[in-house]
């Protein structure tokens, strides 16, 4: 397959197509507390009572950790095919393209971050349930191709439930696929900044995302192996509070740091900063 | 677990019963039993043959679980002298349903790794069912940087329901366990050949699964989720016969969709009844073509080796490009 083809104009941020009139008000899901919706889009989907991060698209995660006007969007014309024949998964695909957009589970893109170039792929849960199949493996393989002919870093920020059944084996091959990807840039010395947030797990826990060289994770976010509901059923009592939040995979050493979304652009510049031996960014330093 | 038997393998035994019978009565006989005999053992061996041409992808899952069906000790066992078993991962214990050591390959030292299931109900909760934790894929990878020191080829075998989930693997990374596998075996530069000899579960089979070569057992499956998983997903229903086989049909999980979809490179005839009836044979199918495939392998310089591992799991998958 050829690795560049037409590149589109790049999407707006999903916050400037949609005009949030004034006067909304949204309510936090996990602790009721109840602002203007507005207020909610300047936090980006923090709750400013508890703290809850909310979900956020793909497109909101480009426009919060990239500089304005240098976002450069890629392989927007990637579609998944149907290998197997699975029983309904073309119309899911429809569904689920009309929904959450043709990207597919994952955005990437080229642009600067803090002034620094870098290749950013966000994957997106609300494209059935931000599942690894062909479109998102072959996406991050280009992506990290591009990282590696222009030597830039690579950031992955995973949502995801894991693989995509619909595809079968082709899905779990998509984790060797990505994973060999990211084996280049190491060799070659090109930093990988792997976010979670929630949810991550199954396969994509389970290959890239927990291969960074630094990992982050944000507040809350549930990560692991095995979804809490299987391993509820295998052991046959409920699970201990907090088990497999952010928090607990800092505890048990499975990620360097649990990272507010609204540091998240802060702290990935300042590791990347360190990471390719670049001096610290005006204003960043003592922050 | 002698008795162990599959639905669909009851006429087998009920000829075999039969023959086993005449046997018995003919004491003093055998001359002119001998000729009742024959052309039923002719029919078993045409049945056999019969039935397991035909299996449904949901009876392979059965066959490929079978627990009388060789394991990774029992190929160890048959087709390699030498061995010398190694433990634990060096960092928390020992991970049993991972085996795992050097051996003799035709002559050749080689390093064995591979899941393994237990045989009994003892056994099995010893070796997890062949399930791993954490350990087991450390103490694999471990293994591999071992061989890859010395400049000896990997052989691994793939035999595992999936990683074990629970509360331990969870808190001990299972997922960091299983990535970091998949990464360094992209890049190990010695030779892998990676066989899939009974069922290939998920993220937990290909954490072993990346190598320049992948076999396949004719009646093994290899799968992204059980189909009993799958099933219950899709159809709110993981038990009965009905949603399991249409599970096990959607999914593609034969020897030949898989080397149709080019995830598997060759597959290995089994004997006739499946591996089980006759390991021996199963054994030499398999020696054979480790032996063939690491006599290729061995001819090829490390870059190179690198490159072909990593372009054949860069191509898998299958997108469409439109500019629509
Ligand atoms: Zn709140």
């Amino acid at each position: 397959m050829a690795w560049f083809r037409k590149e589109k104009q790049p999407r707006q941020p999903l916050r400037q197509r949609l005009e949030i009139p004034p006067d909304v008000w949204e309510k936090c899901e996990q602790c009721g507390h109840t602002d203007l919706a507005e207020k909610f889009a300047r936090n980006v989907e923090v709750c400013p009572g508890c703290g809850h991060h909310r979900r956020l698209r793909a497109s909101e995660y480009l426009a919060m950790l990239l500089d304005e006007g240098t976002i450069e969007e890629h392989d927007t014309d990637l579609r998944s095919a149907d290998p197997l024949g699975f029983p309904d998964y073309p119309s899911r695909i429809r569904k689920a393209s009309a929904n959450a957009g043709e990207s597919d589970a994952i955005l990437t893109a080229t642009g600067q971050l803090g002034g620094l170039p870098v290749n950013l792929g966000v994957m997106d849960f609300a494209f059935m349930g931000g599942s690894m199949g062909s479109v998102v493996g072959e996406k991050i393989a280009r992506l990290g191709q591009r990282s590696l002919e222009r030597k830039y870093p690579l950031i992955l920020i995973s949502a995801s439930g894991g693989a995509r059944m619909q595809e079968g084996v082709l899905s779990l091959m998509q984790m060797a696929k990505a994973s060999a990807v990211l084996a280049q840039l190491g060799d070659r010395r090109i930093p990988y900044i792997s976010i979670l947030t929630n949810p991550t797990t199954g396969g994509v826990s389970a290959s890239y995302a927990m291969l960074g060289d630094a990992i982050l994770a944000e507040p809350g976010a549930v990560i692991g192996f095995a979804g809490p509901r299987v391993i509820k059923q295998t052991l046959g009592q409920d699970l201990p509070e907090g088990f497999q939040t952010a928090e607990f995979l800092l505890d048990h050493g499975m990620v360097d740091d649990v990272v507010p979304r609204k540091e998240l652009k802060r702290v990935v510049g300042q590791l990347l900063r360190h990471m390719s031996g670049k001096p610290a960014a005006a204003g960043w330093a003592s922050a | 677990m002698g008795t162990t038997l599959l639905e669909f393998e009851k006429p087998i035994a009920e000829l075999e019963r039969q023959i086993e019978e005449l046997r018995k009565s003919a004491e003093g006989h055998e001359v002119e039993v001998a000729a009742e005999i024959a052309p039923l053992s002719a029919k078993l061996e045409s049945l056999k043959a019969d039935i397991y041409r035909n299996l449904t992808p949901l009876q392979r899952v059965q066959v490929a679980r079978h627990p009388r069906r060789p394991f990774t000790l029992d190929y160890v066992r048959l087709c390699m002298t030498d061995w010398i078993e190694l433990h634990g991962d060096r960092a928390f214990r020992e991970d049993a349903a991972i085996a795992a050591g050097w051996a003799r390959l035709d002559g050749e030292t080689v390093m064995v790794i591979g899941h393994q299931r237990g045989r009994d109900t003892k056994e099995n909760l010893r070796r997890n069912f062949g399930m791993p934790h954490p350990e087991g894929y450390r103490k694999a990878l471990r293994l591999m940087k071992l061989a890859e020191k010395f400049q000896v080829p990997v052989l691994t075998f793939i035999d595992t329901p999936g990683a074990w989930a629970g509360l331990g693997a969870e808190e001990r990374g299972q997922s960091e366990a299983i990535a970091r596998n998949l990464y360094e075996m992209s890049r190990l530069t010695v030779p892998i050949i990676a066989t899939v000899i009974g069922e290939g579960g998920s993220g937990g089979a290909l954490a072993l699964g990346v190598a320049d070569r992948v076999l396949m057992f004719e009646h093994s499956v290899y799968s992204v989720i059980t189909v009993e998983g799958c099933a219950a997903i899709l159809w709110k229903d993981g038990k009965s016969i009905e949603m399991r086989e249409r599970a096990a049909d959607a999914l593609r999980i034969t020897a030949p969709d898989l080397k149709r979809l080019g995830v598997i490179d060759d597959i290995l005839p089994e004997p006739a009844g499946g591996a089980h009836a006759d390991p021996e044979a199963a054994a030499r199918t398999l020696h054979d073509a480790l032996v063939e495939a690491l006599e290729t392998l061995k001819e090829i310089k490390p870059e190179k080796l690198l490159r072909r591992r990593r372009e054949k799991f860069l191509a898998m998958g299958q997108v469409v490009e439109s500019d629509a």
